[in-house]
């Protein structure tokens, strides 16, 4: 116990005593916090419509009106020819093209019906599908109000119409920041436990003291223990910054207890600081364990279900995310700060990490050798 | 056997096809100072690590302060200190939290180690640089406050890998007297060094080449059996010898 104390002491004094890793600390969650979730908006904004009006007709400038009266399209070309909006896709100015017929009016007028033509740039497929989605539902919306125009007897229309209210539960308003923010966060907790530990390890390979401890009598538990307990508290301190940052200027109070979300983030700590410990014993070199920890975590964002639905996903994919312990806090944080769930709820999922947590230290305990 | 602090019987380490150290036999006595020499790649680094729990060996028998290395390689590390070729001090810690961490880790008391550091930053003049990082020290303070930590918890043996490399030819001999006093307390002292002149301060030596120990006696005695006026002379005719590449 005693050796454990010394052992602690020591790496504290390392910790505080290095201006990167300080610096690590407080700039890292700000700045993640602060500009990541701005970035990381699913609404989709400001696309870019080329119109390629032949008509020329008021119907036709009603139309372009309340298609860029919606605030999600920008109008950046209103030309007359198609090779010419084509140029303005090929060069990126325009999204989507919107092209009215030369007798829009008069078809509407004289036979009930006129045709419109969509061209969509889908190099960008979230882009391209919620633009011509947002830009169909304009046109319906403009469909039926010229038909209420027309056919004058709106109060027993023909057609019947199911109306559809909805509320979101949770989240009331859809904020992303809301759905966004807390798994930031976990991401935050994932890179710093990982990659700090490993790094602290593999740093103490290059310079040569590892060698120097392994001919001492210190256990390799007590080793390994003191290099994990520090990196649990710097995380668990980075964390509550995060949640301090969360609160303050996005003004996400979670639902559920801090008891609840600490208790889960206690025990993730310590599977992601296996995950460090483990890469260290099989990295030499700082460059190596940095390049395996950003390859790992390339996979954990992606497959975590942050930034897209797990259940769209194949099954070979969700068999991976299943794999990924950031899925679960990420999965366990939402429901908590969300929806407010309590421990009984995050049971599965915090035996699950707890399961991580054995696998990954015990791998690196054994895989850890005091003799060559 | 008492008197044996190292008893070494054909010990081997074959890396694959390589044997780099090749069934070597000696033994080491009490408050002797061995030096073990040899050209670079000659096994030396190996052998050492073997000694100290740090290696396992491949065949052979070997007992450091009376334990079997194979079985009781934890308790040799209670009992001998270790001074690597690389430097082994935290740099980003100060001279006297290097020496209360590996003190401490060896578990030694509170008091002891309060009383210890002061005579040893005594000793070696550095009590105005205490509390300073050890990064701003120079490479021969640097080399002189390791070794006094590789014996700072009174092992009764002690391993110095080449604790000389690189250090001015002054710091060298302060170097030497510290292991003298060293050897007079009762600190068996196992080196190996590059330097010549070092082997001559040694009480016995040997001379390894390509894996096997082909010289061991005292400095007199060597240069006796091979005709020679020099250690340096010794252990060039020696070293030609080998057909190992040095790495």
């Amino acid at each position: 116990m005693r050796t454990l104390r010394f052992l602690l002491q020591k790496e504290f004094r390392q910790i505080f005593r290095d201006p990167g890793i300080l610096r690590l600390i407080f700039v890292m969650p700000v700045m993640q916090l602060m500009v990541l979730p701005w970035a990381a908006d699913y609404e989709i904004k400001n696309i870019k419509l080329a119109v390629i009006d032949h008509d020329h007709s008021s119907y036709s400038r009603n139309l372009v009106s309340k298609v860029t009266s919606s605030g999600y399209f920008i109008l950046t070309d209103y030309s007359g020819s198609y090779t010419r909006a084509m140029e303005r896709i090929e060069h990126d100015k325009a999204d989507i093209i919107l092209e009215i017929p030369a007798s829009f009016e008069k078809q509407l007028v004289n036979e009930n019906e006129s045709t419109l033509f969509l061209a969509v740039n889908a190099i960008n497929g979230v882009k391209a599908g919620l633009g011509s989605a947002y830009l169909r539902s304009i046109i319906q919306d403009y469909n039926r109000e010229v038909r209420t125009e027309w056919i004058q007897f709106p109060r027993f229309s023909p057609e019947t119409t199911v109306e559809i209210t909805s509320s979101n539960w949770f989240n009331p308003l859809m904020e992303y920041k809301v759905f966004m923010v807390p798994g930031m966060l976990v991401l935050l907790l994932t890179m710093v436990g990982a990659n700090l530990t490993a790094i602290n390890i593999v740093k103490e390979k290059e310079m040569g003291t590892i060698e120097q401890i392994n001919v001492t009598p210190v256990r390799k538990v007590h080793f390994i223990l003191g290099k994990l307990l520090p990196f649990w508290v710097l995380g668990l301190l980075i964390f509550t910054i995060g949640f301090i940052i969360a609160r303050v200027i996005y003004g996400i109070v979670p639902a559920g207890s801090l008891f609840t979300i600490y208790s889960f983030a206690g025990l993730y700590l310590f599977a992601v600081l296996g995950l460090g410990l483990l890469i260290s014993t099989y990295a030499n070199t700082q460059q190596q364990a940095m390049l395996i920890s950003f390859f790992l975590m390339m996979i954990f964002v992606l497959m975590s279900g942050l930034y897209t639905s797990i259940d769209s996903m194949p099954d070979w994919a969700k068999a991976i995310t299943r794999a990924n312990p950031v899925t679960y806090f990420i999965r366990v944080i939402r429901m908590v700060v969300l929806k407010g769930s309590g421990l009984a709820d995050i049971r599965e999922e915090l035996l699950t990490i707890g399961g991580f947590a054995l696998v990954l230290n015990g791998w690196a305990v054994l895989n850890y050798h005091k003799r060559s | 056997m008492a008197d044996k602090v190292i008893i070494a019987e054909k010990l081997t380490k074959r890396f694959g096809d390589f044997t780099a150290v090749d069934a070597i036999s000696f033994e080491v006595n009490r408050g002797e100072i061995f030096g073990f020499l040899g050209a670079n790649g000659a096994g030396k680094t190996t052998a050492m690590r073997m000694l100290s729990g740090l290696s396992m060996p491949t065949s052979g028998k070997a007992t450091v302060a009376g334990f079997d290395v194979y079985r009781e390689n934890e308790k040799i590390k209670r009992n001998i200190g270790y001074m690597s070729q690389k430097f082994s001090l935290y740099e980003d810690l100060t001279v006297r939290e290097n020496i209360r961490f590996y003190a401490g880790i060896y578990g030694k008391s509170s008091s002891f180690i309060r009383e210890k550091t002061n005579s040893v930053l005594q000793e070696l003049h550095l009590t105005g640089e205490a509390d300073k990082l050890v990064r701003s020290l120079p490479l021969g303070w640097k080399q002189k406050l390791a070794f006094s930590v590789a014996i700072f918890h009174e092992p009764r043996l002690v391993f110095l890998d080449e604790p000389t490399g690189g250090v001015d030819p002054v710091t060298r001999r302060e170097f030497w007297n510290l292991i003298y006093e060293a050897a007079a307390s009762g600190i068996t002292v196992f080196v190996t060094t590059h330097y010549m002149d070092e082997a001559e301060y040694c009480n016995r030596v040997s001379i390894m080449v390509d894996g096997r120990i082909d010289a061991l006696d005292t400095p007199g005695g060597l240069k006796r059996s091979f005709n020679a006026v020099s250690m340096d002379e010794v252990f060039l005719k020696l070293a030609r010898k080998a057909v190992r590449t040095a790495d």
